[in-house]
């Protein structure tokens, strides 16, 4: 049996981001940035795919983690990225916990059309909220962390980054171990056979409802970054196309490793911004098609590219 | 008072709309098992069809009348062509996949179908307002609406019936419903499936495609609008019960009626409100409200 490498991958490639941050020019530093954002949202979905569930209403969560930090900064004039971050983790794992109780009764169809439910009602609220700028959204700009103000705008740039980069490899080592918790082995038995789990004496609602909170929370801290990332936020992020997005790439991406989902999160980040550039009229229909051939020949998403010709060799 | 009445006119011409669109994705689910998120693009799909065909009707000097008829053949023209495409060519290989994966598979099919739209169309908005206001106005009261808001009425009443009708009535809906059923007994019973399949996603593309063609006389019809429908049907569907034609009747009138209460007493809470009252109904009844009849749900 081959070692695990992801940790090791995880770390260099956490440590080769920080270090040529710096050197990379905006758009590349941007594009991985909000890869970075996206993906941690991504890891969030897998970890609920991987236990069975599919939720197409996680654009509330990210929303909500987006809001959360954008009010602080807006109506309390705390713009402060540290702060921000806290913000939205008790904001995404307050009303996460809440719904969870309602949603773990959920599965299949259900889930997904409940979540759904959940995440048009934000989108409603915050659509017609004059107070948070209705549909147009508003403007943040976090200028401080932890209390330190940042000098200049690379300077500022670069710390975004950072702290996104920071996130990604603490959600990713996080995940990495929970995944080979009692709780994360779990995740994977109740997809393939919920009763035989209940006979085994676990609870299944509750294995359910925390990873429901964790992916939660993660969507709201990815929310948050890409929120500090862009500077702008506005009630799309809750609406389903937002949500189904994320369920298109955790497909893209597979549900077999803790990095799968940064490299799907990168691709579909690289291909839109290219798309957007040169293309702005096709590049659903791309997905589309990509998301077809996925489903039909590698239901195991792109990561299971990787396993295959690694057995192979 | 008056306010009460246009809150009630007002609802059961939104509710008409909104069941003329949930209708068809209903009878696919019931039938087929799939949510059919591409339900959406057909609409747009009626919708631009309806617009162009209407306005090269009206453009080239014909009774503006005919521009209905224009409507209605734009609608059919959508669900023929769109239709058997979408089950022949794909949806056919994907039979007995989970009911997550295929609702992710037409999610694909919307995606390609939107920038279809945008590819022949264009991103500018198209506008066939005459046959909206065509057919004069009635009064209640003090409040004065188009008449074209009976025809949305009627069609609805309409579809609602004949549909109702082939169920109960005819052999090809004793087959349906046999399908419906139990798809593998009904096939051992000499039930051709594929071909029932075949004909309700067709039937349902058409609806799909009607709703969207007697909408675009009321809007400005642009890229989106399939978007913003596909989860308006997805609360009318899941409230009144996935697969159930009542359940889709009492659910677009209970919609239709509470969003027109918002409108004219809380207009802050408009789409608030719908989500809020499919929120609730999962809730409370966690497969919808006519989800009891389990075996003879359309």
């Amino acid at each position: 049996m081959r070692r695990d490498r992801t940790p090791v991958i995880l770390v260099a490639v956490a440590a080769l981001l920080l270090a040529t941050g710096p050197f990379l020019p905006r758009w590349a530093m941007f594009l991985v940035n909000v890869s970075l954002c996206y993906g941690i949202v991504v890891l969030g979905m897998m970890l609920l795919m991987r236990t069975g569930v599919v939720s197409f209403g996680h654009g509330l969560y990210y929303c909500l983690g987006a809001y959360a930090a954008g009010t602080l900064d807006q109506v309390y004039k705390v713009s402060d990225m540290a702060v921000m971050l806290v913000a939205a983790v008790i904001a995404t794992a307050a009303v996460s916990a809440a719904l969870g109780l309602l949603l773990r009764k959920y599965r299949d169809i259900f889930f997904a059309m409940l979540s759904l439910a959940f995440s048009m009602i934000l989108y409603g609220l915050l659509v017609k909220t004059s107070a948070l700028g209705s549909s147009d959204g508003f403007n943040i700009a976090a200028a401080k962390i932890a209390g330190i103000q940042v000098a200049g705008t690379a300077g500022e740039r670069y710390v975004r980054y950072a702290l996104t980069v920071l996130c990604a490899l603490g959600s990713g080592a996080f995940m990495y171990r929970y995944l080979r918790s009692h709780m994360g082995r779990l995740a994977e038995a109740i997809r393939d056979n919920e009763l035989r789990v209940e006979y085994m004496g676990a609870s299944v609602r509750n294995v359910i409802h925390v990873n429901y909170v964790i992916s939660a929370v993660l969507a709201g801290i990815g929310g948050a970054l890409a929120a500090i990332a862009v500077g702008h936020i506005d009630p799309e992020m809750a609406y389903w196309t937002t949500s189904g997005e994320f369920v298109f790439v955790g497909i893209l991406s597979g549900t077999g490793n803790i990095l799968a989902p940064f490299l799907g999160a990168f691709i579909f980040e690289t291909i839109r911004s290219f798309a957007y550039e040169y293309s702005p009229n096709t590049w659903q229909m791309a997905l589309g098609i990509t998301m077809l051939v996925v489903i039909m020949f590698l239901p195991g998403g792109l990561w299971s590219l990787f396993t295959r010709w690694r057995k192979a060799a | 008072m008056s306010q009460i009445l246009a809150v009630l006119i007002d609802g059961l011409i939104y509710s008409s709309w909104l069941f003329i669109i949930a209708v068809g994705l209903t009878l696919i689910y019931g039938v087929m098992k799939i949510l059919n998120i591409a339900h959406g693009s057909l609409y747009a799909l009626g919708a631009y069809s309806a617009a162009s065909l209407a306005g090269y009707w009206i453009n080239h000097g014909h009774s503006p009348m005919g521009s209905y008829g224009a409507l209605l053949v734009a609608a059919v023209l959508v669900g023929l062509v769109a239709g058997p495409i979408i089950e022949r060519g794909l949806l056919r290989f994907m039979y007995g996949k989970d009911e997550i994966v295929l609702v992710l598979v037409t999610y694909a099919v919307f995606l390609i179908l939107e920038d279809l739209v945008k590819l022949v169309w264009g991103v500018d908005p198209y506008f066939i307002a005459q046959p909206y206001g065509l057919l004069g106005n009635f009064s209640v009261g003090d409040l004065t609406y188009p008449n074209y808001n009976l025809v949305l009425f009627g069609t609805a009443v309409l579809v609602g019936a004949v549909l109702a009708w082939i169920l109960a009535k005819t052999r090809q809906g004793k087959m349906l419903l046999a399908v419906i059923h139990d798809r593998e007994m009904s096939a051992a019973m000499g039930i051709n499936v594929g071909r029932v399949y075949f004909l309700t996603f067709t039937a349902g593309a058409m609806l799909g495609a009607l709703g969207g063609a007697l909408t675009a006389p009321m809007i400005s019809v642009q890229p989106g609008i399939g978007a913003e429908t596909i989860v308006l049907a997805f609360a009318v569907v899941v409230i009144g019960g996935l697969g159930s034609l009542p359940g889709a009747a009492l659910a677009a009138v209970l919609v239709g009626i509470v969003r027109a209460a918002a409108v004219h007493y809380r207009p802050e809470l408009d789409l608030f409100s719908i989500y809020l009252v499919m929120a609730a109904v999962l809730i409370l009844r966690p497969k919808g409200l006519f989800s009891a009849q389990e075996a003879r749900k359309i």
